[in-house]
């Protein structure tokens, strides 16, 4: 059976992944791909609703919203990459690479999870996560492959967000399905893949970077404000 | 209070950002329909124009297909030349297939 940590640590990615994103909503470098980027944090605040309500009943710390909006960064299990600012377009489009590169490889794998419901999730969630990963290589191409300037910042993007991957795989064992279709599109976008070296962690036990208490802060004041709001 | 600048200085290559072509939309709506005009985007390449057009336009469930075309690669009518296009045919009755009784029993026609 999947650890109410397990589900958390899903959920918490996909939820502090979809308010990152959300960010972006309005200030997109053109309409069309403010839109894109929309999609794709609703897409993830989709997976983290099903991912946190399974959670909550079953630890029976109580709905999705209690533990989005109720709990302390030292609660949250998401990983480091996910918190990290956006910086600029290249960097959250390496981050967006990243990430559904990753969450692709464990939804896959538990698409056969004995876990019925899960399954479920992650079956429906899996699609979007195949998208995710078809607009990050899209533009990791173009910008890597692009003028000097756009492939002066991809570069610079992967390589501060690399060391940050390797959190991603201590409890799995994906890291190497992961690197064969990231590497590839560095390849494709004429990148350097980063060397293994340093690798910052601490997210999965609720030791964050200091980012995190910020983006909470913004995402949980209405709710701590005015308990029980509704539009 | 600093001045606005002129129109001559928004130009994209005065801002450095140049305006990425423009596509038109094709979309069909479901199997046995044909694709419709949708609407038009911005994109730098056709992978990319295909892509909006599936967030932009396809977001709600409206389509199984999408077509993209340079808006540039469409010859289109000018509205100018509608009388000399189009009028002619408003008097040719002759042209509607409406001279022939068809026979009993004769289905789909």
């Amino acid at each position: 059976m999947t650890t109410v940590d397990e589900l958390l640590r899903l959920g918490d990615d996909a939820l502090i992944a979809a308010q990152r994103l959300a960010e972006w909503c309005a200030r997109g470098p053109e309409m069309e791909e403010d839109v894109a980027l929309a999609n794709i944090a609703l897409d993830q605040l989709g997976a983290a609703r099903l991912l946190l309500s399974y959670a909550g009943e079953r630890a029976g710390t109580g709905t999705e919203d209690d533990l989005a909006f109720l709990r302390d960064d030292r609660e949250f299990r998401n990983c480091l990459l996910v918190e990290l600012p956006n910086g600029d377009f290249a960097v959250t489009i390496g981050k967006l690479l990243f990430l559904s590169v990753y969450q692709l490889a464990r939804y896959d794998a538990l698409v056969d999870s004995a876990d019925d419901r899960l399954a479920a999730i992650a079956a429906k969630v899996r699609k979007e996560s195949a998208y995710h990963v078809d607009h990050g290589s899209l533009w990791t191409v173009r910008l890597g492959d692009g003028t000097d300037e756009s492939h002066r910042r991809m570069q610079s993007a992967v390589d501060e967000l690399w060391p940050y991957t390797h959190e991603l795989f201590e409890e799995n064992d994906l890291r190497p399905t992961w690197l064969s279709t990231v590497e590839p599109v560095l390849a494709a976008a004429t990148l350097t893949r980063p060397e293994d070296g340093w690798a910052p962690t601490g997210g999965r036990a609720g030791r964050h970077t200091e980012h995190l208490s910020y983006l909470l802060a913004e995402m949980q004041v209405l709710h701590r404000a005015h308990p029980g709001a509704r539009w | 209070m600093t001045s606005q600048p002129t129109p001559a200085e928004q130009t994209p290559a005065a801002t450095g950002r140049a305006q990425w072509p423009l596509w038109e939309v094709f979309v069909r709506a479901r199997r046995g329909l044909s694709h419709t005009h949708a609407g038009s985007l911005h994109a730098p390449d056709a992978v990319v124009a295909l892509r909006n057009a599936r967030d932009v336009y396809t977001r709600r469930q409206e389509g199984v297909s999408i077509w993209v075309v340079p808006a540039a690669a469409i010859t289109a009518s000018s509205p100018d030349e509608k009388d000399a296009f189009f009028e002619p045919a408003a008097d040719k009755v002759y042209r509607h297939p409406t001279f022939y009784v068809v026979p009993e029993g004769v289905a789909h026609l």
